[in-house]
């Protein structure tokens, strides 16, 4: 793979988590990588430093304009800057997700997306991994490469590269952005914090958690009383947010919140890689699912399989028993 | 506003068990219950509530099957003004890029002046939407969770980031967006209202009658192709407890003092 290039993220002057992790991949497909950063100013400066730690080659585009991310107007930006065939990594996470399939079809190339491993090209075309069905399938798939490849990667699939590179960095600004910024026909107007709300689940030592198994509104009042039982908080998975059956501050996940307990009960949760980001951080998780092929069980350290509407109220009992 | 939104029918994993058939080369498909991708629900309810605003009418669209007007119907029922089936067997076997390439020909096809599809279906991809978007050439949004009209030809647009923060953009239509779970409450559909426009037609469209060329569709187009299905064998994987229930909520108690998880 000639053409290798890495799209990287990067907030306030330091890289996404991603980072490493798409530097990693990149190895394992080609010698030589070379990372591309946009933004502007000395935050994308610091960002472009540390990226050469991991990269033999770094591009920066710098412009006011792009001081926001905005997928819209870094496409043409990027397809102007990749050549014919070339191939481009980067994070499956939201910003991947709005910029990289409008950018493959722009640049006329292949796109997969969300993979979780790569086996390496063979007869042009890329062997990878991809999970459907909510995790609880995989598939091998195969990418044709012969126009070039946009691929997304999963956050945490891919185990990090320690920084160790001496790369060259070189201002593509002018040519990336040859005739100016493109007439923006999505505008970038403020970035609206999310809510703290009342429960910090983020510092709770012992977090409950349900999913979308505990079935019923009413049913919440199960977590509820193992949680006091406990001394512990009920967090949740999205759909409960969702449903409006718990507030946002209490989701867990790469939209909601990263948590990181001593341990960690999900109750009724299957294991969606989005949930599972926001568990990085859990020493110990224990998982209660009827299903016992639930993808959660993979990452758990402990599992029982059972009706947890049935289940939490022993639970409950039980350790009321011993305290 | 003439809103098309895109729907899929997809395996309910809530009432199927998901297992491999033909040695990985599908999965077991045999009395599988359908029902809507989640993501479309919330994108039609959102096209309902911005067309009860402002007038127009929604147009719902599909490409499956035979039987995947199923999910069409639900949709009219919910509140959608007509359904359109696109189903052919040329059709098959189309990559992310084929069914945007079949979606963009049936946009143009209409007068649309907002498209929205589902931040992502079954195959966990989320790659349509922006893939139609960029054919059609109009700009687009992933993961949007909230949509208000701003002015002519203008919408203000939420989209989540991480950690559950929200971008806020103006958007020009016509545009694409992807649509995120949480941005409503999907109202109700009971068998009733699906009683109700049983008899309703639904035009099936071909690829000829979209004037598509086959070689950009289908099978033989796909530059990313499925090898096969296997259920991963990932890491060591949960110690599983056994007993009755008693007997595990006593084993859990232990292990939550030995973790921390019971002072
Ligand atoms: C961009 C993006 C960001 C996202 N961010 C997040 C996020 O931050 N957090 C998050 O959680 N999700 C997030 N999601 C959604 C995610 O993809 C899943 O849809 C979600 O995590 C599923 O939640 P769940 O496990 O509760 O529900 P399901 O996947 O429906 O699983 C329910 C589980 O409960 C089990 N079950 C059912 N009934 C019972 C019972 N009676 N007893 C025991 N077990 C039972 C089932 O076997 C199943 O495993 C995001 C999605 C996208 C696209
Ligand atoms: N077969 C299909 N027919 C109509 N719309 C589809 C189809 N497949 C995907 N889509 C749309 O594209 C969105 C994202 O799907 P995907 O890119 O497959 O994850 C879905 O939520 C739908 O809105």
């Amino acid at each position: 793979m000639d053409n290798l290039f890495v799209y990287i993220l990067h907030q306030e002057g330091a890289l996404h988590d991603s980072a490493a992790e798409l530097a990693a991949a990149a190895q394992g497909l080609a010698p030589q990588a070379t990372a591309i950063l946009a933004g502007h100013g000395p935050g994308l400066k610091a960002a472009c430093d540390q990226a050469a730690g991991l990269f033999p080659q770094v591009w920066k585009i710098d412009d006011p304009g792009l001081a926001q991310a905005n997928a819209e107007l870094l496409r043409p930006l990027l397809t102007r800057l990749i050549p014919a065939g070339g191939v481009l990594l980067l994070a499956h996470e939201h910003f991947g997700m709005d910029l990289a399939p409008g950018l493959a079809v722009k640049l006329g190339a292949g796109y997969l997306p969300d993979a979780v491993a790569l086996a390496g090209a063979h007869d042009g075309a890329l062997l990878a991994v991809r999970e459907e069905f909510a995790g609880l399938v995989s598939a091998h798939v195969s990418l044709d490469l012969a126009r070039g490849a946009v691929i997304t990667l999963r956050p945490g699939a891919f185990k990090a590269l320690e920084p160790g590179a001496a790369g060259q960095i070189q201002d593509k600004s002018a040519e990336a952005l040859a005739g100016g910024l493109p007439a923006a026909r999505r505008r970038y107007v403020e970035t609206v914090a999310a809510e703290a709300g009342e429960v910090d689940i983020t510092k709770a030592e012992v977090l409950v958690s349900v999913g979308r198994g505990i079935e019923d509104e009413d049913n919440l009042e199960l977590a509820f009383d193992l949680a006091k039982a406990l001394g512990a908080e009920v967090s949740c998975s999205r759909p409960i947010v969702d449903a409006k059956w718990l507030p946002k501050p209490r989701q867990v996940g790469t939209s909601g919140k990263s948590v990181k307990p001593k341990v960690y009960l999900a109750c009724g949760i299957s294991g969606s890689s989005q949930h599972l980001g926001g568990l990085t951080g859990a020493a110990c998780v224990i998982a209660i699912n009827k299903n016992p092929k639930a993808p959660i069980f993979q990452r758990a350290d402990v599992g029982v399989v059972a009706d947890i509407v049935q289940f939490l109220p022993l639970l409950t009992k039980a350790v009321n028993a011993k305290a | 506003m003439e809103i098309l939104v895109c729907i899929k029918q997809v395996p309910d994993t809530a009432e199927n068990d998901i297992e491999l058939a033909k040695g990985g080369r599908d999965i077991d498909r045999e009395d599988m219950v359908y029902s809507i991708n989640e993501w479309d629900n919330y994108a039609v309810e959102e096209a309902i509530q911005l067309r009860d605003k402002v007038g127009g009418s929604i147009t719902v669209v599909t490409i499956g099957d035979e039987e995947a007007d199923d999910v069409l119907r639900r949709q009219l029922a919910m509140g959608a003004d007509r359904g359109l089936h696109v189903c052919d067997q040329a059709l098959a076997g189309s990559d992310g890029l084929g069914l945007a390439t079949i979606l963009a020909a049936v946009a143009r096809q209409g007068k649309y002046d907002l498209i929205l599809t589902g931040a992502q279906a079954d195959d966990c991809a989320g790659q349509v939407g922006g893939m139609l978007a960029a054919l059609l050439d109009v700009p687009f949004a992933a993961l949007v969770n909230q949509v208000e009209v701003k002015g002519q030809g203008v919408l203000r647009i939420g989209r989540e980031v991480a950690g559950g923060d929200q971008e806020i953009s103006e958007i020009d239509l016509p545009c694409v967006l992807s649509i995120q779970t949480g941005i409503n409450q999907p109202r109700y559909v009971g068998i009733r209202g699906i009683r109700k426009v049983a008899s309703v037609e639904i035009p099936q469209l071909d690829a000829p009658a979209l004037g598509l060329d086959p070689a950009s569709v289908g099978d033989k187009a796909a530059r990313l192709k499925r090898l096969d299905y296997f259920v991963p064998q990932g890491g060591p994987g949960a110690q599983m407890l056994t007993g009755k229930p008693d007997q595990l909520a006593a084993q859990l108690v232990e292990i939550l003092k030995a973790k921390g998880g019971l002072r």
